[in-house]
This record gives C-alpha cells, sequence and structure tokens, in this order.
C-alpha cells in the first residue's frame, strides 16, 4: 500500500522563559492509505505535539518545528504555506479532540459549525451545505438532524457533541483523520459508541486515521498498527499483534504490565512504571527511560540506543535487542501471553544509528 | 420571553419602591433645613412654611403623602428654585448629560475593543504593553486631570476646540473624550484579556483545524465569545457616565444633572434628591434589564426560559 503520510525525523521545541524544551525529538513514521495507526504513550511523551505539529496547529511562538519532514503525498507539510495550509485543513486533513465538552463554538448552531468546512472547501452553496450538514448529522447517528442544526452545543450530551465533532471531522472526506484521545472524556458505554461509529464510517469513506490515546484497551479495538511514544520518541512500532504479543521494549512492557486484561491470572498484581517522564527541557542523554526502568544497562545512561527490526513491520529503539546484550525475560504480565510472530526475523537486524 | 419580561417588570417595580422608601427616610436624617435663607426668617414664618410644605407633618404621613404623588407621575416641587416642578428640573438637566455621556461611552467602547482586539492579537509585543499601559493610565488617573490636560493643549496652546460652555458639537469634543478615558481603558482591559481566553480555547482550535481563516475566526467565533462579559460592563458604565460627571461638568461648564444633584444634596432640596435618585435608578435598573435581554441575544446558553427552545 502506498505511503499517505511520512514523517521524519520530526523535532518539534517549545522556547520557555525556563529554556527549549524538546517535546518531540526525532519522531519517524508513515501512514498508509485505509490503516489506522494507533499513537500510544503517558501525558507528555509528545503524542498530541506530534499530531498538532502534523496540522500545523502548535502555535508559534512558543512552539517551533525545528526539523525534519512531514511528506503527504509528496508535499512536505513543514514546507507549504500558512495559506496551502489552511486548504488542506479539514479537507485532506482533518482533527477530533480530546474534550467535546469544549471543542464547539458555544455561541453558534451546530449547523454552522457543520457547514463551515463545507462553505469554505467544497465552495457549496448555503442550501447545498446545509442539506449536506443533515446528511453528516444523519451519518454519525444523531436522531432528527433537520432539527438539530438549528440547536446550539449546549443543547447537545458530551457524547452527542462528539457526534457532532466527527461530522464535522468528516464534512469533505478527508483523506487524513487525527484523533486526539476523542473517547477520554467520555463515559465507558458512550465510548464504545464513538469508537464503533469511527470504524464504520472509516470504511464507508476510506479514511486513514492516527488515533492518539494513553487507553490500551482502545487500542486494541481499534487500531491496525501502533506506534508506542516516550520522552518524545518513538520507541517501538509493529502491528497490533506484535506490540500486544511479542513487545520488546521495556516501556511496552511496562505500559501493558499496568493494563488489567481477562487473561491475567489470578494472583499477579498489575504493575505500575514506578518514577516520572523525562524532563524535556534536559532531556536525559541514553535512552529516555533508562531511568525508570529495571533492565538498564549501563550503556542506556551513556548513548541513545539504535532502531532494530524485528520483522518486517515491527521496530524497536532499545540496546536490549543489541546482539551483546544479555538475555532478559519481560516481566511476568507480558510473558502470559507471550506468542512467538511467524514473520519475525531470525535475530533483530540494526537499522538505524543512535540519533 | 413574555413571562420573563413581565416577572422582570414586577421585580423593577418592587426595587423602586425600596428605593424610594430607603431613600426618603435616609434623606430625613440629613441634619439641617430646606429653607433658603433661613436666618432672615422668624420662626414663626419658618412654621408656616414648612407647615405648607407638610414638612411638620409626622415621618410617616409625609412618606404616604410622598408616595401617593409619585405614583401619579409627580415628582413634587423644588423648595430652593423657585418652586420649579422637578421633573421640569430633571428634563432639562438630563440633555446635556446624558448626550455626552452616551457619547463619550460609543466612542469608548468603540476605541477600546479596537484597542483590546489589537493587544491580544498581537500579545507580547510593544503594541500590547502600550496598549495595557494605556489602559492602567486611563483607570488610574481621574478624569479631571485628564480635562486639565485637555484644556490646556487642545483649547488654550492650540485654540482647536473651546475651552468650555455648552453651544454646540465642537463643546462636547474635550469633554467627551475626558469622560471617555475611563471607558477605553476598562473595555480595552477586559477586551484584551477576554480575547486571548478565547482565542486560547478549545474550539477556536478546532475552527482553525477546519481550515477556517486566521481573519474569519476572529470575526466569526473568537469576537462574539469576548463580548459577553464586556456587555455585563458595558450596562453600569454607560448609566455611570451618562448620568453625568460633577467634575467634568463644572471643568467644562456643562449645565448637566450632576451638577444639580450635588447641589440638591447641599442644599436639603428633599424633592430633587428623590427625584434625581429615583431618575438614576430607573435608569440603572432598565440598562441592567436590557443588558440582560442582550445577553440572551449574544449568548444562547442563557436563553431565556420559556424562549424558543
Amino acid at each position: 500500500m502506498e505511503r499517505l503520510l511520512d514523517v521524519q525525523n520530526l523535532h518539534v521545541s517549545f522556547d520557555t522563559h525556563a529554556g527549549e524544551v524538546k517535546a518531540v525529538r526525532g519522531v519517524d513514521f508513515h501512514l498508509r492509505k485505509g490503516e489506522t495507526l494507533a499513537i500510544v504513550g503517558e501525558s507528555g511523551s509528545g503524542k498530541s505535539v506530534t499530531t498538532k505539529a502534523l496540522m500545523r496547529l502548535i502555535p508559534n511562538p512558543p512552539g517551533r518545528i525545528k526539523e525534519g519532514k512531514m511528506l503527504f503525498e509528496g508535499k512536505d507539510l513543514v514546507k507549504i504555506s500558512e495559506k496551502e495550509m489552511e486548504k488542506l485543513r479539514g479537507k485532506e486533513i482533518s482533527m477530533i479532540f480530546q474534550d467535546p465538552m469544549t471543542s464547539l463554538n458555544p455561541t453558534m448552531t451546530v449547523g454552522k459549525q457543520i457547514m463551515e468546512p463545507l462553505l469554505k472547501h467544497q465552495k457549496m452553496k448555503k442550501e447545498a451545505a446545509r442539506k449536506r450538514a443533515i446528511e453528516l448529522l444523519a451519518l454519525v447517528g444523531l436522531p432528527n438532524p433537520e432539527a438539530r442544526m438549528k440547536q446550539y452545543p449546549h443543547q447537545f450530551s458530551g457524547g452527542q457533541r462528539q457526534r457532532v465533532v466527527i461530522a464535522i471531522a468528516l464534512a469533505c472526506n478527508p483523506k487524513i483523520l487525527i484523533a486526539d484521545e476523542p473517547t477520554t472524556a467520555l463515559d465507558v458505554t458512550i465510548q464504545a459508541q464513538i469508537l464503533e461509529l469511527m470504524k464504520e464510517l472509516q470504511k464507508k469513506i476510506e479514511t486513514s486515521i492516527i488515533f492518539i490515546t494513553h487507553d490500551l484497551g482502545v487500542v486494541a479495538n481499534v487500531a491496525d498498527r501502533v506506534a508506542v511514544m516516550y520522552g518524545g520518541q518513538i520507541v517501538e512500532t509493529g502491528t497490533v499483534d506484535e506490540i500486544f504479543y511479542d513487545p520488546r521494549h521495556p516501556y511496552t512492557w511496562g505500559l501493558l504490565s499496568s493494563m488489567p486484561s481477562l487473561d491475567t491470572e489470578e494472583g499477579i498484581a498489575l504493575q505500575a512504571i514506578p518514577g516520572t517522564p523525562p524532563d524535556l527541557l534536559n532531556p536525559p542523554k541514553g535512552d529516555a527511560f533508562a531511568l525508570r526502568s529495571s533492565y538498564a544497562m549501563k550503556i542506556d545512561f551513556e548513548q541513545e540506543p539504535p532502531v532494530y527490526q524485528v520483522s518486517p513491520t515491527h521496530f524497536v529503539k532499545s540496546w536490549l535487542l543489541h546482539p551483546d546484550a544479555p538475555a532478559v525475560e519481560p516481566p511476568v504480565n507480558v510473558r502470559q501471553t507471550q506468542r512467538t510472530m511467524p514473520q519475525n526475523f531470525d535475530k533483530p537486524v540494526l537499522v538505524g544509528g543512535g540519533r | 420571553m413574555a413571562k420573563f419580561v413581565f416577572k422582570r417588570l414586577i421585580y423593577m417595580v418592587i426595587t423602586l419602591l425600596i428605593i424610594a422608601t430607603l431613600t426618603f427616610f435616609l434623606m430625613k436624617l440629613l441634619p439641617g433645613s430646606p429653607l433658603k435663607n433661613q436666618e432672615k426668617l422668624s420662626p414663626a414664618q419658618q412654621e408656616i412654611i414648612l407647615d405648607k410644605y407638610g414638612l411638620n407633618d409626622p415621618l410617616p404621613v409625609q412618606y404616604v403623602h410622598y408616595m401617593a404623588n409619585l405614583f401619579k407621575g409627580d415628582l413634587g416641587l423644588s423648595f430652593q428654585y423657585d418652586n420649579r416642578p422637578v421633573s421640569t428640573m430633571i428634563g432639562e438637566r438630563i440633555g446635556p448629560s446624558a448626550y455626552l455621556g452616551f457619547q463619550a461611552v460609543v466612542f469608548g467602547t468603540i476605541v477600546g475593543i479596537i484597542l483590546g482586539l489589537l493587544a491580544a492579537i498581537r500579545q507580547n509585543s510593544l503594541l500590547d504593553y502600550a496598549a495595557t499601559t494605556v489602559a492602567v493610565l486611563g483607570i488610574s488617573i481621574p478624569s479631571f486631570v485628564f480635562a486639565g490636560l485637555l484644556q490646556y493643549y487642545f483649547a488654550v496652546k492650540y485654540p482647536i476646540f473651546p475651552v468650555a460652555a455648552w453651544e454646540g458639537f465642537e463643546y462636547t469634543v474635550l469633554p467627551t473624550i475626558a469622560l471617555s478615558v475611563f471607558v477605553i481603558a476598562t473595555v480595552a482591559r477586559y477586551m484584551r484579556s477576554e480575547l486571548l481566553e478565547v482565542l486560547s480555547s478549545d474550539y477556536i482550535m478546532l475552527a482553525r483545524a477546519k481550515g477556517i481563516s486566521s481573519f474569519d475566526i476572529m470575526v466569526k467565533h473568537a469576537l462574539r465569545n469576548a463580548l459577553i462579559p464586556i456587555i455585563t460592563l458595558l450596562g453600569p458604565l454607560a448609566v455611570n457616565i451618562m448620568t453625568g460627571s460633577l467634575v467634568i461638568e463644572n471643568i467644562f461648564g456643562i449645565p448637566g444633572i450632576g451638577q444639580q444633584f450635588v447641589r440638591s444634596i447641599m442644599t436639603n432640596d428633599f424633592t430633587v434628591i428623590m427625584g434625581v435618585t429615583l431618575f438614576y435608578s430607573v435608569l440603572f435598573i432598565v440598562v441592567v434589564f436590557i443588558v440582560d435581554i442582550l445577553y440572551g441575544v449574544i449568548d444562547p446558553r442563557i436563553r431565556l426560559s420559556g424562549g424558543k427552545k
């Protein structure tokens, strides 16, 4: 499948009074047509910043894209002008935000807010845009769409508002939909509904989705591939199965061990990851996760780990995969579900140097 | 909506009754008598006059009497100004105050909004600091200082405008500016902080993510939301300024109501004090009422119960 989006060596920094906060430090990933890529990681890992950078929505100052490329259909989004970017936003790439309660304008009718991108990007006449907006509201499963067009956001519940936001995002049939924790602010039953809706709509309009979350349960439900972010870097990428059943990075192990699952045997405690995320004002020298990892070796504190390839789709940034590294056992919760992936190479191949 | 208006009207009448009652009794606590040339009148003469005006009756009787007249729309006659009806006096005096006040509020609001807008758009720029400085100065320096400076520079040193008096538009320019400084400062300050808050909100981010241009975001999304608190502020501010500033009216020789009010208090001119107080109150209550209605127009979340769903 062709690569719709190819992000290469992306660096995003924020200039604060205390100094330069390096929020994203050399991120590479790609997105293929029609697939769902989940980006997971704890708060402050840089996942939101990465996607906001994709939309060029990072306020400047203080934020700036320091280096890297974001190739969308061959066009580098870092380099194009703000005017050109405006034409892409909402049309080719759109975004759903975390909190539906605050992401709609309280003083504008819902109908108008859905019509806006249609009028702007598709140059529709008002009447046509209205019809399309009603269709969209029906599409996202809101009953009585005609009447709801004239209502204001406060007349909608949280779940309904998120449906409206999805309708706005999908109005122009975008090629990429970025969903920044779209279910975090919703209660569990509504979460499931919204996820189902997104999957259903993805099939209908064949959009690719970048799904940001810290909820591994959600990842298992929606994603084709997963990128695990830590300290502004992607530490492991692979297919969902590879990440869940054959994880290789200690941080991924930590994430998985802290998540309850039906397979967890009785008597095995969930493990919290000790410590706090690294200070990105002064990022640690070697492996950013070393300070919190019980698997850390001496080299982890001195040199940044390179990237090893475990299978055609599975990449890990860790010294543990170095041929000279001692063999280690992942935590018990991970071992329980571990499987051997048929596609795996005989042994990890070094593909990228530590930056 | 009709139900809401009706309910509010009843509340407004009750509020006015309370204000009238309180003012009446407080006023009676003022020392002194409303008689002019008191020292030249014999006690017997004084008694006759006080009797004539009903000022010797017991307080409750006076109160009932006054309120009864008030309901008929009669504010009584001034004790000081040749028995002229209070309503006529207010009518004559309110014109210049209201005109000047209205002009100052409109001018001040427009300039204030523009200033706040520019400061917010160019946050932390030189322009922003300049606007903030203007706002701080405008709020902390009393208006008569500006009045004096304006007179000195624009009427004396460079005689562009007349120094004082009330004879046409050019006479209103300097007092309007002097009065509007406070409005400009207050509005600009609020506008800046409100707009900054709105601009950093999620729905502005979503609007940007939709591909809306910065200009359209400002006009269609941000301004309306930022104006909501300004409207609350503007109501009382407008009344304050329209009812006249004693100092400004004195400095520029404007025959306004502010002057009148203070003089009536100093001379125990009971009926005028009552009349002007009630007039101010009505104005204030009506403006607050209008602000409440406007709220609903601008912010659908506070659209009133009984309104269209």
